[in-house]
């Protein structure tokens, strides 16, 4: 068998690359991430003419410099991968900003077939292209696509396998800077060529003098010699002397020239291009009075969507793991205490059944954020809210995941995907636990009607939520004055044209995050249910302990003893002062596995029975506490450590456990923190 | 193209630029990565800029190379066009 051919393909943000990607590689796609950074990989497989071909999705990115991860990601994988061919997205109907990655692609001689992508759409606007001679120019393949229709993917194909079996070859032209330029040019080339002489033959001698013009510094890093190093600066003094601009600038400014020299020869417009109907939507949505209600009111939809439209769906999964527990169970005799069958029943099918109930919950939630995506609003929503995000250091997506996180934190921070700055991703996700979730909500239901009247159930509820949205906006303020210290990027962002979204790309886009979700269920959140099921069954009472105890009983005594049991006990010295004891602590242990796991755990620790006869259990917290330490449980399960379940799509978006910790820790001290002053506070009043 | 205004010749900040009028740009002052993103964005001298919307405190909104870009005030600031 021989090698498959290695296809990068590059493109522009909105070039419709994405759906280029689909259509040729349909359902043999695998998604993950670049180690240590949330930018997405993606690589498909296709057949073409005999030859297996693989297909990575590379970022989208306007220019291969290195001043962002993508930018990054995209530049290192074709140095240093060197795949076969490098397929370049251009939205035709908008050719020279497309071209401008494309003359940096030509500067790295790599082989290359450029997608004229929305050629229909070109074809309407009155583009007329002279593509052999435009191919002449930019001496690579140009094949015309519709990757929304998918239209062109044979040929397209076509070009990629003729384009990898002739391999490298020499560029006859290539592009020019003018004399000036191309006089320092080749000093520093020789330079390379003679110092660096290992740099030369990987990158090619001329690409690494252009890099060292525009002073970019991952190729400085990579010199040694400090006479190249020397030869560079003073080239680029004498080009700051004469263009009075950086290097860099008078670079980008004749490839932009070299592409207007190019379109003018090869593309005729019939019609100019307007914006008139795209300029009156933006007119409404950007409004300053309308855009931000309109923008409200589709969030409430994606929100209703999400929550209430998945909860159908979410029930029958619970049904299904119900079932499935009980027709587990019933493989034992009745009464059974086989360890192996708690392990089944309760701990793999009830934590993991308790995580997959989510999955219609994130498929409708990215299936919403595809659609505001790919029609064109997001780039407006994020406007509409950047300004009072921006207040509190975050980006106007943030807005997104952060409410995201009511409903539940654990698509919220993966709903945090859709910021590109990867210090206001981390910071938003870091702050999400504290949109109050609706699992806990079973807690507030819980403890609200046990302590508060009737009048005041829905103040106390309600206060509950401000201080969590409170806390979030004071963490990601001091998240960014602190940990993720920087400028906030200037805001400069494209606004694409609105689009109708493709059902395939829709759907593709949804089932991917179904899948990496259900992956992570099937791997980190399993092995966590596990371990957490260990700690709350063993070691076990000896059987005199439990003689004469009804099943209630039973469990209270297993509870007591086991590991979970006996840390509650062990830090009960250390929560004393927040008004709870060990048995709201065991509870708390408890609720890492999932927040609502509170409730059952504390009717497990009172012996009320059954889950459904919470009106005991409210007598008996009655009973117990006040309504300062009811209160403060509250708070405590609102703040503080966020469950099992979050903390490992922490560790996934973010790339390291580090981050996870970091949240876990932060949040559980701050909950600390303010659970004691408001006990010993109101302890005081009352 | 729209219209081009008469003060051809007085450089100035994009920010000053009233809606619907086209201007040329001159120069981008800012640090080294927000240049070269523009300067990637299509923001090269010469480069022709149609101003959709510039009102206050609202959005900050061109067109150029045919794309539709949102900038930030202080963004427009630093792009100096005639």
């Amino acid at each position: 068998m021989t090698q498959p051919i290695v296809v990068a393909m590059v493109g522009n943000p909105n070039s419709g690359k994405s759906s280029l990607f689909n259509m040729i590689t349909g359902s043999h796609q695998h998604v993950g991430n670049y180690p240590g950074v949330t930018v997405e990989k993606k690589e498909g497989y296709c057949t073409h003419d005999g030859c297996d071909i693989r297909l990575i999705d590379l970022p989208g990115t306007y220019s291969l410099t290195a001043y962002s991860a993508e930018e990054l990601i995209t530049r290192r994988f074709i140095l240093e991968e060197r795949p076969d061919v490098v397929v370049d997205v251009v939205d035709a109907s908008n050719i020279e900003r497309n071209l401008y990655l494309g003359t940096q692609l030509i500067e790295m001689n790599v082989p290359l077939v450029f997608a004229f992508n929305m050629s229909d759409l070109a074809k309407r606007r009155g583009l007329e292209f002279d593509l052999d001679q435009l191919s002449c120019l930019l001496e690579a393949r140009i094949v015309p696509t519709v990757g929304s229709k998918g239209e062109g993917g044979d040929a397209l194909l076509e070009g990629i396998v003729r384009t990898a079996r002739e391999g490298r070859k020499p560029r006859i032209h290539g592009l020019r800077y003018g004399a000036e330029i191309e006089e320092e040019l080749a000093r520093v080339e020789a330079a390379v060529l003679e110092r660096e002489r290992g740099l030369a033959d990987r990158y090619g001698s001329r690409w690494v003098a252009l890099k060292l013009l525009e002073q970019d510094d991952e190729t400085l890093a990579k010199i040694q010699s400090p006479e190249v190093r020397d030869a560079a600066s003073k080239s680029v003094g004498r080009l700051r002397s004469i263009f009075r601009d950086e290097p860099e600038i008078v670079l980008a400014d004749r490839r932009y020239g070299f592409i207007s020299g190019a379109c003018q020869e090869t593309i005729r417009s019939s019609v100019e291009r307007r914006h008139d109907a795209s300029d009156l939507v933006d007119a409404i949505v950007t409004n300053k009075v309308f855009g931000l209600p309109i923008f409200l009111v589709l969030m409430y939809a994606v929100f209703w969507l999400t929550f209430t439209l998945g909860e159908f769906p979410m029930i029958g999964l619970e049904w299904l793991f119900g079932w499935l527990g009980a027709a587990v169970s019933g493989l034992w005799p009745e009464g059974s205490d086989s360890w192996l069958r708690s392990l089944l029943v309760d701990g793999v099918i009830a934590g993991v059944g308790g995580v997959i109930v989510f999955l219609p919950n994130i498929l409708l939630l990215f299936l919403a954020i595809a659609m505001l995506e790919d029609t064109g609003y997001m780039a407006r929503a994020a406007f509409v809210m950047d300004r009072i995000m921006h207040k509190i250091g975050l980006h106007g997506k943030s807005f997104i995941p952060m409410l995201i996180g009511f409903g539940c934190s654990v698509p919220a921070i993966m709903a945090a995907r859709i910021l590109e700055n990867r210090r206001n991703q981390l910071t938003t996700i870091m702050v999400i636990p504290l949109m109050s979730c609706g699992a806990r909500l079973t807690i507030y239901s819980l403890i609200i009607p046990a302590f508060f009247a009737p009048a005041w159930r829905g103040p106390v509820m309600w206060l509950v939520y401000l201080i969590g949205i409170l806390l979030a906006v004071t963490c990601a303020k001091l998240l960014r004055l602190t940990v993720f210290q920087g400028e906030t990027l200037p805001f400069v962002m494209e606004l694409p044209p609105y689009r109708m979204p493709t059902p395939k790309s829709v759907l593709i886009h949804m089932w991917q995050r179904g899948w990496m979700f259900l992956r992570k269920a099937g791997t980190v959140i399993l092995g966590i249910s596990v371990v957490l099921w260990v700690l709350a069954s063993f070691p076990k009472p000896s059987p005199e302990r439990l003689a004469g105890l009804d099943g209630a009983q039973a469990r209270q005594a297993a509870l007591e003893q086991s590991v979970m049991g006996r840390v509650g006990r062990f830090v009960e010295p250390a929560i004393r002062p927040l008004g709870f004891d060990w048995r709201i602590g065991t509870a708390l242990i408890g609720a890492v596995a999932a927040k609502e796991v509170f409730v059952s755990q504390l009717s497990i620790v009172y012996a009320t029975g059954s889950d459904e006869d919470t009106d005991a259990l409210r007598k008996k917290l009655r009973a117990n506490y006040t309504p300062l330490a009811g209160f403060c449980i509250m708070l405590f399960s609102l703040i503080s450590t966020p469950c099992a379940a979050t903390v490992a799509m922490t560790r996934q978006e973010t790339g390291s456990w580090r981050w996870a910790a970091f949240q876990f820790v932060g949040l559980t001290v701050l909950a600390y923190v303010i659970t004691l002053a408001v006990f010993q506070v109101g302890r005081m009043w009352m | 193209m729209g219209k081009v205004v008469a003060e051809q010749n007085v450089v100035r900040p994009l920010s000053t630029v009233a809606d619907g009028d086209t201007v040329r740009l001159v120069q981008v002052r800012a640090g080294r990565g927000l240049n070269s993103r523009l300067a990637s964005m299509g923001f090269v001298s010469g480069a022709a800029i149609r101003v959709v919307s510039n009102n206050h405190p609202g959005p900050f909104v061109v067109v150029i190379k045919d794309v539709k870009v949102v900038l930030g005030r202080g963004v427009a600031q630093k792009i100096l066009i005639r």
